[in-house]
C-alpha cells in the first residue's frame, strides 16, 4: 500500500511528463511548418523588403521555441509545483536582457570609434600641442 | 489566534516542548528533484548562448573587408542540417514513448536512430566548417567569423557530447535494462536534446536566415 502511495506520488512528482505519441506529432507537424516557412520567405524573397522578412522569420523562431517548449519539453505551470516555469520565467529576463542590453549599448561602437565631424573639433589632435 | 494555536500544536514534541523544525522529513522518493536540477543546468547553458548570441549581435556585422554571410552560407545546407536536428527530436520523442511501454528494444532502436540523426547534423556541420576553412574564412579573419564559429562551434560541441551520452546510455540500457535510474537518465537527456533543437532554431534563425537579409 506505502509502496503503491510513492510510485503515485513518484510519478506525479516528475517535472516532465513524457507526452503521447499524437502531441510528439502535432508538435513535429508544427515545427516542421514553422520552420519550412522562415526558409522559403528568406530563399525566395517573396515579401520583397528584408526588414519584413526578418521580422516575420523573427516571429516563426518565437512561435517554434513555444512550440517546442510545450510539445517536446513538455513545460507547463504545474511540474516540480512550478519551480520549472519560474526558472525559465527568470532566465528568459535574463536573456532578454543580456541580448538587447548588448545590442543597445554596442549600437553605436563603430559609429563612435570612427573620426568623423562633430567629434573632430575637440579631438583633433593635429591641433594638440 | 486559531491558526495560531495549530501552529503550536504541529510543532511540540512528545514532552511539549515546542520544536524549531518538521517534527518528521517530508519524504522524496529517489531522484525526485533530478529533473528540476537537470532543467536549472539547462537554463544557466541558455544563459551561457545568451551570451554568445549577443556577442554576435555585436560583432556580426565587422567583416573586416572579409566575406560576410552572403558569400559563405549555403542555404540548402543549413535548412538540410536542420531537418536532421529536426528529425532527431522526433524520433527521440518515439525512444521516449517506447521507453515508457517498457520496450527495450524499440527504445534502443530509436535511440540508435537519433544517434545517426545527430551524427549526421555533425558531419554537415564540419563539412561547412572545413569548406569555410578551405576558402580562407578562419575564425581569425573577422570579428564575424570569431563570433559565428564560437556561436555554432558550441552548439556543435554541445551535440557532439550528447552523442556520446546518448551511447552511454545505450551501453547502461543494454546491460542493466530500463531500470529507474536508466529511465530517469533518459528523460534527463531528453531535456538536453529538445534543448540543443531550441537552441538551433535560434541559430538559423538569427544566424543564417537574418544573416542573408544583410
Amino acid at each position: 500500500m506505502s509502496a503503491e502511495d510513492h510510485s503515485a506520488h513518484g510519478h506525479a512528482g516528475e517535472t516532465h511528463g513524457h507526452g503521447s505519441m499524437g502531441s510528439y506529432m502535432i508538435g513535429f507537424g508544427l515545427s516542421v511548418f514553422l520552420t519550412a516557412i522562415p526558409f522559403w520567405l528568406v530563399m525566395s524573397g517573396v515579401l520583397g523588403s528584408p526588414e519584413l522578412t526578418a521580422m516575420a522569420i523573427l516571429a516563426f523562431a518565437f512561435v517554434q521555441i513555444v512550440v517546442h517548449m510545450i510539445f517536446f519539453l513538455h513545460m507547463n505551470t504545474r511540474s516540480q509545483g512550478g519551480w520549472t516555469m519560474m526558472a525559465l520565467i527568470f532566465t528568459v529576463v535574463l536573456v532578454v536582457i543580456t541580448l538587447s542590453g548588448s545590442m543597445w549599448v554596442m549600437y553605436h561602437l563603430n559609429h563612435n570609434m570612427m573620426p568623423h565631424g562633430d567629434t573632430q573639433a575637440i579631438h583633433d589632435m593635429s591641433r594638440m600641442p | 489566534m486559531a491558526s495560531a494555536s495549530i501552529v503550536d500544536t504541529a510543532f511540540l514534541d512528545a514532552e511539549g516542548r515546542p520544536l524549531f523544525h518538521l517534527p518528521h522529513e517530508p519524504h522524496r522518493p529517489e531522484g525526485s528533484s533530478t529533473m528540476l536540477g537537470f532543467w536549472l543546468y539547462l537554463m544557466s547553458d541558455c544563459l551561457i548562448f545568451a551570451c554568445l548570441f549577443a556577442t554576435y549581435a555585436v560583432l556580426g556585422s565587422s567583416y573586416a573587408a572579409g566575406p560576410g554571410p552572403k558569400d559563405l552560407f549555403d542555404l540548402p545546407l543549413v535548412a538540410l542540417n536542420t531537418a536532421m536536428l529536426l528529425f532527431s527530436s522526433i524520433t527521440y520523442g518515439f525512444a521516449m514513448l517506447a521507453m515508457e511501454k517498457n520496450r527495450n528494444a524499440a527504445t534502443q532502436g530509436w535511440l540508435a536512430v537519433t544517434g545517426l540523426f545527430g551524427l549526421t547534423f555533425l558531419g554537415i556541420e564540419l563539412y561547412e566548417f572545413h569548406h569555410l576553412i578551405v576558402e580562407g574564412a578562419t575564425p581569425m579573419r573577422s570579428g564575424f567569423l570569431s563570433a559565428f564559429f564560437t556561436l555554432v562551434g558550441t552548439h556543435g560541441l554541445h551535440v557532439t557530447f550528447g552523442l556520446i551520452w546518448l551511447v552511454t546510455l545505450m551501453v547502461q540500457v543494454a546491460k542493466k535494462g530500463l531500470i529507474p535510474a536508466n529511465q530517469r537518465r533518459l528523460m534527463c537527456l531528453s531535456m538536453f536534446w529538445h534543448f540543443l533543437d531550441v537552441i538551433w532554431i535560434g541559430v538559423f534563425t538569427f544566424v543564417y536566415l537574418m544573416g542573408m537579409l544583410r
